[in-house]
């Protein structure tokens, strides 16, 4: 029960871009189409589960024994982007097709603010292994549906008669703050 | 002489509206939306992140021919982290106060994408006195947006500006501007007035 609400609240009530604001950048770069959408969104949550997982075996078993805490951006920051780019290497050796949805994402969101972002949440959580894992997909869950949804809207929007100031950047933040609002509403379930 | 001083001005300039970090290359969006609930807040965070582009622009354009070029965003990274660490140790033992309000936001310094993006563009290329300019002027623009972002939204949602009252008894403030939704719906509008200052002056 505790893990399926930690689960919850990651994905829908304190979503990660709708509610931290974490992945902004991906978040208007590629939300034009839906099915880039998909893809960016499921290496996101590869990457984000990953994260969990490495920096909670990094900040408890040598950060904490050593008593360096203080290492623990630079060393977060670094152990994420070498990973990232080892698990980059394997893919494309083991399967072109994954290679060909995952891989060119995988670089780009190295240093996207949500993956460090989610290794911080964690630690200052004080999550146990199991808790970051779940955190760590269902905030992957969480930013995949807002991109999904973002890319929908603005499918529809390439459509629509935007005044021309507003086009682009401008409607899709007056949009974002339109989807932030809908899911503030789920803020009861926790 | 004198195009070369004006070339040195510009580029102290370009950072505060031609190239204005967040509302024309859209950089650093994730700080500008998250803290600007209150005009300190986007205040103390601008000041966090200009001293760490201010730094690590110095350190990275007097090592810049050092680095190989493989590892160079390796190596950025680190250089940044370093000072992020201090900016936030900074920040806690003297403020400790903002320094809860910001909360992980100081530590996400690290992956603003204004900063890694100024080292690779920037002074990774330029010498030391230009990085110095560049990474002030895009401080100042920076600076100015999440300040005028956290007083828009702190008067509408709170009806204060840097804690002082500036609304009457008579005002019901609107609580969706201190929240999530608000900094999306005022960074939309500002982005669509400068656009509209912009076509104007074409």
């Amino acid at each position: 029960m505790e893990l399926a609400l930690i689960f919850i609240s990651a994905a829908i009530v304190n979503n990660f871009v709708l509610s931290y604001f974490l992945g902004i950048c991906p978040f208007v770069g590629v939300s034009k189409k839906i099915s880039s959408a998909v893809s960016m969104g499921m290496a996101v949550m590869f990457v984000m589960t990953i994260t969990a997982i490495v920096s909670w075996l990094l900040f408890h078993l040598i950060l904490v024994p050593f008593k360096v805490e203080i290492l623990q951006y630079v060393s977060f920051i670094l152990v994420i982007a070498s990973l990232v780019q080892l698990v980059e290497m394997f893919i494309r050796k083991i399967s072109k097709p994954l290679y060909d949805t995952l891989g060119i994402y995988l670089p780009l969101i190295t240093t996207n603010c949500a993956i460090l972002g989610l290794a911080l949440f964690a630690v200052l959580k004080e999550y146990s292994f199991v808790e970051s894992v779940v955190f760590g997909v269902g905030a992957g869950a969480g930013f995949t549906l807002a991109l999904v949804i973002m890319a929908g809207i603005r499918e529809e929007l390439e459509l629509a008669n935007v005044p021309k100031v507003f086009q682009g950047a401008g409607i899709t933040m007056i949009v974002a703050g339109c989807l932030a609002l809908a899911f503030m509403g789920f803020a009861g379930i926790t | 002489m004198a195009r070369k001083k004006n070339k040195l001005t510009y580029e102290f300039l370009k950072g505060i509206w031609d190239e204005n970090p967040v509302l024309i290359s859209l950089l650093g969006l994730c700080p500008a939306l998250a803290v600007t609930n209150s005009a300190t807040n986007g205040l103390a965070m601008s000041l966090a992140t200009g001293f760490v582009l201010l730094c690590s622009s110095i350190l990275i354009s007097l090592i810049r021919k050092i680095i190989p070029s493989q590892v160079r965003i390796a190596g950025f990274i680190v250089i940044i982290a370093t000072f992020v660490t201090i900016a936030d140790r900074y920040l806690a033992a003297f403020f400790p106060a903002i320094s809860k309000d910001l909360g992980p936001f100081v530590p996400l310094i690290v992956v603003n994408c204004l900063i890694l993006g100024r080292q690779e563009a920037f002074s990774s290329k330029n010498n030391i006195g230009r990085s110095m300019l560049d990474s002030l002027g895009m401080t100042t623009g920076f600076l100015f947006v999440l300040v005028i972002l956290g007083a828009i939204r702190e008067l509408l949602g709170s009806g204060t500006v840097f804690g002082l009252e500036i609304m009457g008894d008579w005002f019901n403030p609107w609580m969706v501007m201190i929240l999530p939704p608000g900094a999306f719906f005022t960074l939309g509008i500002l982005i669509g007035i400068v656009n509209l200052i912009n076509n104007k002056r074409a």
